[in-house]
């Protein structure tokens, strides 16, 4: 499949799908100004840009879902309209979302044929389920993937719910799949298997846009890639020939001259002190100490523990064992009650579900850990004395917000984070713990949120990060945890740690020799 | 127009305590629907709009005004209660029983029938949090049942009547009496629903109530205590419909275990025309007020113009529909 040259050529035939000075505007918002893009047959097609950049209004027409305002699509060189889904679905544009369409309690044949159901007689509706059953199984098989297809979708993992998708996207003869940050629930091996697939399928002649945050991912998979920023089309690049800064340069508009604007600054007390502690199932007994005025990384691969082991020190999961003090003090870790009056703030690795509540305003959500400070002598709360506050926070981690009465829900993932991190500063938190602090934040705002993170420790915070990026983890940490099947399996300073070492004892390197 | 204008200075509040701006277009369409039918009715019939009638519809809306705040506090956090017509009957009949069949003091018997109302919420609360039952309209759906039966067995399954002949008179005054041409009745709503205004916004319970609604996990790593939350709007709701049943019992002079059959139906119907979402984290007391009062203006108009009760039940459902097309017309539009 491989194609030269072809740039000079302009040849329908090479591309399957061409879109040319693609407009889109909202009620006051420009989404897409005169965006180009192309797509080759059996080629996979990262398309680039910070949030709010287009990416998603592009996928939208796309599939149907909106309509253009200006522009052209062509397809195999004919030039065709995307009048609804149906047609999308018509033409072979599959769109695998972040969030599966799927039903649990059904199997993985019954997800895939749901809505086109094969007949052994169509006017007595008796479906076919020797068909069904039977191709499903020969697409997993040309896939190589070691599914049954009986397996009901509620006894998968997130990243054979994935590949279901996929099957199901070829059963309706795919041929162009676009895949939305299809990596950021996934495994390091996990992830190592889409790409496989996504390698069989380009193999079959099938088409990929591949969209993500992650530029290791866009190297490693990905063939060419096309630039968004603002809704206007930037460029689009061969990726063989390119540098990373070169691509953010592109997607931001600015050089960044430092993705991680760390600061160092002096390790004071001892924060939280962690002994013994054992989450059932999950970890061995962990030890470990956090100090103001540091970044104390946590690194290890997904399973291995360190999201439960910091949730288990802010008293979210129970029961665990062991203790937990906070400056000197022994603290009961029974519910997270107890660790924000001990000081202790949590940023949840899912914001939407599990840090804001999307429908409340930013005030609301603010002081939701800090009602009790705000009570006053009447039982009251001191609804003014909570305006100033959350305002001068607000304004001091500048969220941007028309103001403090705005729903969070309407807010970027960005601005959402600093709303969860001001949250904690209202409730006086000194111990941060950050769980994926930039996960589905673009590039800009991840700065900010690193920048905030300077502050913090400067100010005599302890912050403890968890994170899956390594280059966040040494960028930005002054000391790195690095867990293993439950235990910490290697500290490191900022000057010792390096991508090699973490990685392998993330992965148990030392114990297996 | 007293009562509107009543609800409205005292909602002036919330708005400015930053609810979201959604919901004061719910509640700017709900109250535009009233004052429309208000003008209507006051234009078809002369006997509307007289301080009688008025007093009128105030009594009969007072039972619905109850419940619907249980109901209410329920549906923000996302769940219901179905119970609370078989409480309204259960803590009725506990009330004539004690006072009339007992001769137990007329205030003990009062207190230990609000206790009751309270208790049967208690007991929805704990099955929710303690048993772990699935969601509150099974809990609830139960203690319906149970609290039903009860009340009849205790009464035998007839009326307990006469508070006044049984020397238990003043029981009477909160359901029956006036202050001038004002019912008592509709005063203590009055000033239950500026309570709930100001314990829905201006304390911590409250905020708590709007944020297990809104997003239970995210309630709990904010360190809110998710099941003393629950058990407490649960209770709160049980309590209301004894403080229902008080009413009611004064305005029928007696306690029947029949009382307040399918009154749950109406008070989910008032919370959900005030605009509260199904899906909780949000409704407000004073959109409940306005849906209670359209119920109760809507039957109050139907019978003066002399529709037969069949139709007022269809008219009531028809409201209902449209309350919530309008409000999900007003969502898809803000998308």
């Amino acid at each position: 499949m491989a194609v030269t040259n072809d740039d000079q050529i302009n040849a329908g035939e090479n591309y399957l799908l061409k879109l040319q000075g693609i407009s889109k505007t909202f009620p006051g918002v420009r989404a897409l100004k005169n965006v180009h893009l192309e797509v080759r047959k059996g080629e996979v097609l990262a398309l680039l840009g910070e949030n709010g950049a287009g990416k998603s209004t592009l996928m939208k027409i796309l599939s149907g879902a909106y309509q253009r305002d200006a522009g052209e699509i062509f397809w195999e060189g004919r030039r065709i309209e995307i009048d609804n889904p149906k047609a999308a679905q018509d033409l072979g544009i599959s769109i695998i979302y972040q969030e599966y369409n799927l039903v649990p309690q059904f199997t993985i044949a019954e997800n895939v044929w749901m809505g086109r159901e094969k007949f052994i007689n169509t006017s007595l509706g008796l479906i076919n389920w020797q068909e069904m059953y039977d191709s499903t199984q020969k697409l997993l098989d040309e896939l190589h993937l070691d599914l049954d297809p009986h397996t009901p979708i509620s006894g998968l993992g997130v990243a054979q719910q994935q590949m279901v998708e996929i099957i199901k996207a070829l059963s309706q003869d795919a041929r162009l799949l676009i895949m939305d940050e299809p990596t950021s629930a996934l495994t390091e091996t996990e992830i190592n298997h889409l790409y496989d697939t996504i390698r069989s399928l380009k193999s079959r002649g099938v088409s990929i846009i591949f969209i993500s945050h992650h530029l290791d991912e866009i190297f490693e998979i990905c063939d060419r890639g096309t630039i968004l920023r603002d809704g206007e089309f930037i460029k689009t690049i061969d990726l063989k020939l390119s540098q990373r800064d070169e691509i953010i340069q592109l997607m931001v508009g600015r050089s960044i001259d430092q993705q991680y604007p760390k600061i160092v600054s002096q390790r004071g007390e001892e924060a939280l002190k962690v002994e013994n502690l054992r989450v059932p199932g999950t970890t061995q007994d962990v030890n470990f100490t956090a100090y103001t005025g540091e970044v104390l990384g946590i690194a290890g691969l997904v399973g291995s523990g360190r999201t439960e082991l910091v949730r288990a020190v802010f008293g979210a999961d129970k029961p665990v064992h062991g203790k937990v003090f906070v400056f000197g003090n022994e603290i009961q870790i029974k519910s997270p009650r107890t660790a924000i009056r001990a000081g202790i703030g949590f940023l949840p690795e899912d914001r939407k579900q599990q840090g804001l509540v999307l429908l409340l305003s930013v005030l609301q959500n603010v002081s939701l850990a800090s009602l009790f400070k705000l009570r006053g002598k009447s039982g009251l709360l001191r609804l003014r004395a909570e305006k100033e506050q959350v305002e001068n926070i607000v304004s001091r981690l500048r969220i941007a917000t028309p103001g403090v009465n705005q729903l969070v829900q309407f807010l970027s993932g960005g601005n959402q984070q600093k709303v969860v991190l001001a949250k904690w500063l209202a409730s006086q938190s000194r111990i941060l713990i950050f769980d994926e602090p930039t996960r589905g934040i673009d590039v800009g705002a991840k700065v900010e949120v690193y920048n905030l993170m300077n502050q913090l420790v400067e100010s005599g915070a302890a912050v403890i990060m968890v994170s899956s990026e390594m280059p966040e983890l040494l960028g930005m940490s002054d000391r790195i945890l690095v867990m293993h099947a439950g235990a910490i399996a290697a500290e490191m300073t900022r000057s010792e740690a390096t991508q090699e070492k973490v990685l392998a004892a993330a992965m148990g390197a030392d114990k297996n020799g | 127009m007293d009562k509107i204008e009543t609800t409205d200075s005292l909602q002036q509040k919330p708005r400015v305590l930053g609810m979201p701006p959604g919901s004061f277009v719910t509640r700017f369409g709900a109250i535009f629907g009233l004052v429309i039918l208000m003008l209507i009715l006051s234009i078809a019939s002369p006997v509307f709009f007289t301080a009688d009638n008025l007093a009128n519809i105030s009594r009969q809306a007072t039972v619905n005004a109850f419940l619907a705040i249980g109901l209410l506090l329920a549906i923000i956090t996302a769940g219901i209660d179905l119970s609370v017509g078989s409480i309204l009957a259960l803590s009725m009949s506990a009330l004539a029983l004690m006072a009339i069949k007992w001769n137990v003091n007329p205030i003990l018997s009062v207190l230990i029938s609000l206790g009751v109302g309270a208790s049967v919420g208690l007991v929805n609360g704990l099955l929710l949090t303690k048993l772990h039952l699935p969601h509150p309209f099974i809990a609830t759906l139960g203690t319906m049942n149970i609290a039903r039966g009860i009340a009849l067995i205790i009464t035998g399954a007839s009326p307990i009547s006469g508070f006044d002949r049984a020397g238990a008179g003043d029981v009477l005054f909160l359901g029956a009496g006036s202050i001038g041409p004002i019912p008592v009745a509709f005063i203590i709503v009055v000033l239950v629903y500026l309570l709930f205004n100001v314990i829905l916004n201006n304390t911590s319970f409250g905020r708590h109530v709007y944020a297990v609604g809104g997003n239970i996990s995210a309630a709990r790593l904010s360190g809110i205590s998710v099941d003393r939350t629950l058990i407490f709007v649960y209770s709160i709701s049980g309590l209301m419909a004894g403080l229902a049943a008080l009413m009611l019992a004064g305005r029928t002079n007696s306690g029947y275990p029949n009382a307040g059959t399918g009154a749950e139906l109406d008070a989910i119907a008032a919370v959900i025309i005030g605009g509260a979402s199904f899906s909780g984290g949000s409704g407000t007391i004073w959109g409940t007020a306005i849906g209670v009062i359209l119920i109760a203006v809507l039957r109050n108009g139907l019978v003066l113009l002399q529709v037969p009760v069949e139709w007022q039940t269809v008219a009531i459902g028809v409201v209902i529909v449209v309350a919530v097309y309008v409000d999900v017309i007003r969502l898809r539009s803000r998308k």
